[in-house]
């Protein structure tokens, strides 16, 4: 944890005194914020490269100038990791790139993954002096983290964290996604024996199998495992802890606590009549064929529906992702059908914003009630009704209310549900001491992320139901210094 | 990577493998499957473990070559690796002791009928079957089938072994015979639909193993899902068994069809670019 005296001993060192010095506040101010550099909108929905195409070393100086260095760094506390950001910053402002990465390696294991899809806008970059006092836009603190740890790893230089004495003891992550990383990283930094047990034949959870290529390319991801191979931890695809062996056996293999970073995957549908037609998908389905198995790619075996009218239920993360995909693999018409208004999306405003550029449709305010279909069972239409918000509901947005007599049928030969996922009960129902909510999600203590059972921790979507990679993380090493704890009191190291 | 311990034709079209898998050779039991794909490229594709040696760790496998990716597979040998296997996957079969039990296996849908039959014959039920298919070269695992039932009739579509007729004749001959008290019938869709038509009939309580398609076969993807008095269930967590005469076999047989025109496709260019490879 940084504390303020750690942060004011940092920001009183000299050559970041000197910084400030070099340029008045007043103009740091007036810099303009830098815009991400993007595809062109026509150019990149035809492709599946990265829309975002990263800042420049000039821009990444000039927006690191705009950061004033503050006595009390707000942003920080916008930040579910604590990632020491006006250091990383100034690092940046100095020139010395590598040097930016370290910081941010400090508390951040995948510093390049977050730097492109957290969501800044509602995390860091809304306790910024600049939100918060000067109703001008946030340093690009998000920016800036891609950019530090992109030049890293294009530099061929990625530092590889210290690691303590190898103390021998063994522990098992369950789940390869951002929140089982995190834990094995750090777990793998005090030295202990760590395995990665993934159920899938790919390591990295929804970062590989749910968000596309377009937003984090594979490569970035991959090149982050190769960084916990170096560090010393196993990887065991292909292994569906609970069935493959159970936290019994793998007890009995000497693995001495467990991190369970499961994820919530079973994908939710709305029961409707007509809803398992051929060519309606989850979107996970959908985007695990293109994204984990390759469909649409040349020489992969596994085939995908797609068509040229695709509509996508539901207004998140995952929707944006889906109907952008449908979109560059060739829909005339891409469309989010989504029950709420625009105003109440829950997905990022940079993917919303992203989605329009590339000329999706939103069609808010409108409700799927059933699907018809040909003969063969393939998806023709949707019947479609108009909504009406009404009051404020328990999470707080307006209720949506049917329009009576207001639907109408749309031409679809694609359909894909995204409205949310469930914790996956594949683990818990092996283990019936394991306490879980009415949601499916594991209770555990908030302070250890300790489960009902002792020698295992929980963290990421399988306690919080679906929320964000960073959260994930943040759990993942909470939880890998609690059975850090937990080891200390418990095994005896010979 | 899973090797291949030794491999046999069992007809022109079905063939055994054997396959180094130690984990899953010991946490296997009769109903359970794997997922497995062949190369780097390759799609996911269920198969169910029809037997394994938990001393000598291995799994065995029962495929037709009907795709790309089952040709693939039939085109490694001995010696040769598979990219991913995981398993085992699926609930296992609840074998309990109910009397008689008419087993109906259609096609390769003898191979996960088999381990089933054994445990249902071991748990000490009678067991007698029916195995059918399209003609002679098509019936597979006669011999183990006979080791473990009281009595096996064949049935084939063109007469050219057995009986001529469809799976249900047989199944009709037992059940007119003697008092049946449970049913499993395993095979293609439409040969259980109606197998289980058939029972549903005479009132025998049937389970059903469906072969729906899948991806991932952890609950992740929603590929599989079916409905069954209902509602709708994931073959690969909530199955593969059913209850027979629950199921909407009709949607099962079109959402089997999804992929038809994509994979014929594939199977044009796929193989041979396969082969051009020399692999
Ligand atoms: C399409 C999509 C887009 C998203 N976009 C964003 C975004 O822009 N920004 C953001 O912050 N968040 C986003 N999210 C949410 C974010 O990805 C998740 O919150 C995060 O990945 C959760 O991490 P996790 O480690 O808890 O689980 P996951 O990433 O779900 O990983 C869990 C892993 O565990 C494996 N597993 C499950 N059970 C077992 C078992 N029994 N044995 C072995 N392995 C098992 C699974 O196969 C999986 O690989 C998005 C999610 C989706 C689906
Ligand atoms: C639980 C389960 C157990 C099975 N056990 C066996 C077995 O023991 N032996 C055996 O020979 N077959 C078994 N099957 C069927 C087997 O999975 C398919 O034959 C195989 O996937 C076909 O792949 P292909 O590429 O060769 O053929 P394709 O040309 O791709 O497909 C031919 C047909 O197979 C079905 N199919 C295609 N892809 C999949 C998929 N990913 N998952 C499921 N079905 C698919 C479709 O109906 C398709 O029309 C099982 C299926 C399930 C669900
Ligand atoms: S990890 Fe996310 S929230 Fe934290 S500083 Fe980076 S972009 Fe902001
Ligand atoms: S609050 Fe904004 S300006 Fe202040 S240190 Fe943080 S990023 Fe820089
Ligand atoms: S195969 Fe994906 S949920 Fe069953």
């Amino acid at each position: 944890m940084i504390t303020p005296e750690i942060l004011s001993f940092e920001r009183n060192q000299p050559w970041r005194e000197e910084l400030r010095k070099s340029i008045k506040q007043a103009d740091r101010t007036k810099i303009e914020k830098h815009k991400m550099p993007e595809q062109n909108a026509v150019v990149r929905s035809g492709n599946i490269e990265e829309v975002n195409t990263g800042f420049t070393p000039e821009m990444a100086v000039e927006e690191a100038r705009r950061c004033l260095d503050c006595v009390n760094p707000t942003c920080i506390g916008g930040c579910p990791v604590n990632i020491n950001i006006p250091k990383f910053v100034k690092k940046i402002e100095l020139g010395d790139f590598a040097g930016a990465a370290q910081v941010l390696k400090e508390t951040n294991t995948l510093p390049a993954v977050c730097g492109r899809v957290c969501p800044q806008e509602v995390q860091c970059e809304s306790q910024c002096f600049y939100t918060l006092r000067l109703n001008k836009p946030a340093v690009g603190i998000g920016n800036l983290e891609r950019f530090a740890a992109d030049f890293e790893r294009n530099s061929g230089l990625i530092s590889v964290p210290e690691i303590e004495e190898k103390n021998g003891i063994k522990t098992a992550i369950i789940g390869s996604g951002p929140a089982g990383l995190a834990a094995a990283a750090d777990l793998a930094k005090m030295g202990y024996d760590v395995t990665v047990f993934e159920a899938l034949h790919e390591i990295g959870g929804v970062l590989k199998y749910g968000i596309p290529e377009f937003r984090l390319p594979n490569e970035i991801v991959d090149v982050e495992i190769e960084t916990l191979k170096k560090l010393g931890v196993k990887f065991e695809s292909n292994f569906l802890v609970g069935r493959t062996a159970t936290i019994d056996q793998l007890r009995s293999m000497g693995y001495m606590s467990f991190f369970v970073g499961c994820g919530a995957g079973l994908p939710n549908f709305m029961n409707i009549p007509g809803e398992n037609f051929v060519g309606i998908f989850s979107s996970n389905e959908y985007l695990t064929r293109i994204n984990l198995m390759g469909a649409s790619r040349d020489g992969y075996d596994t085939p995908v529906l797609s068509g040229k009218n695709v509509a996508v239920i539901g207004g998140g993360n995952t929707a944006m992702d889906s109907v952008r995909t449908a979109k560059r693999l060739g829909a005339e018409r891409a469309m989010i059908i989504y029950r709420r208004s625009m105003d109440e999306m829950p997905a990022r405003k940079e993917e919303v914003k992203h989605a329009l550029e590339e000329g999706i449709e939103f069609m808010c305010l409108h409700n799927p009630l059933e699907y018809r279909a040909d003969a063969q069972g393939r998806v023709l239409q949707v019947l479609v009704q108009k909504m009406d918000l009404g009051e404020p509901d328990a999470s707080g947005r307006r209720k949506p209310v049917p329009i009576a007599g207001s639907e109408f049928l749309i031409d679809v030969d694609t359909v894909i549900v995204s409205i949310g996922v469930s914790p996956n009960p594949l683990l818990p129902r092996t283990l019936p001491d394991l306490k879980t909510t009415r949601w499916g999600t594991l209770v555990v203590n908030e302070d250890s992320l300790q489960t009902s059972i002792s020698d295992l921790f929980a963290g990421g979507d399988i306690v919080r139901g679906g929320a964000t990679v960073i959260l994930a993380m943040g759990d993942g090493r909470k939880a890998a210094q609690a059975m850090h704890e937990y080891m200390k009191k418990n095994v005896s190291v010979k | 990577m899973f090797k291949i311990l030794s491999k046999e034709f069992l007809s022109e079209s079905v063939f055994r493998m054997d396959i180094e898998a130690p984990l899953i050779a010991k946490a296997r039991k009769a109903g359970h499957f794997i997922i497995l794909r062949v190369d780097e490229r390759g799609e996911r594709i269920p198969l169910t473990i029809s037997g394994g040696d938990p001393e000598k760790g291995s799994i065995t496998i029962i495929v037709q070559k009907i795709g790309l990716s089952t040709l693939k597979l039939a085109q490694l040998n001995a010696g040769d690796f598979i990219h991913d296997v995981v398993g085992p996957l699926g609930n296992a079969t609840h074998i309990g002791i109910t009397g008689t039990i008419l087993c109906a296996g259609g096609g390769v849908g003898v191979a996960p009928l088999l381990p089933i039959a054994q445990a249902l014959k071991q748990a000490g039920n009678r067991v007698v079957s029916v195995l059918a298919a399209r003609n002679k070269d098509l019936i597979i695992l006669e011999k183990e089938m006979r080791e473990t039932s009281d009595e096996v009739i064949i049935m084939t579509d063109d007469g050219s072994y057995g009986e001529k007729g469809l799976v249900t004749h047989g199944m009709e001959t037992f059940i007119q015979k003697e008092k049946i008290n449970e049913a499993v019938v395993i095979g293609p869709a439409i040969m259980m639909k109606f197998a289980s038509q058939l029972t549903r009939k005479y009132n025998i309580p049937t389970m059903a193993s469906l072969n729906s398609i899948m991806v991932d076969g952890t609950g992740m993807c929603g590929a599989c899902r079916v409905t069954v008095g209902g509602s709708t269930k994931f073959v690969c967590v909530d199955g593969p068994e059913f209850d027979a005469h629950q199921v909407d076999f009709d949607e099962l047989l079109l959402r089997l069809g999804a992929y038809r025109d994509l994979e014929r496709k594939a199977m044009l260019q796929g193989p041979f670019t396969y082969i051009k490879q020399g692999l």
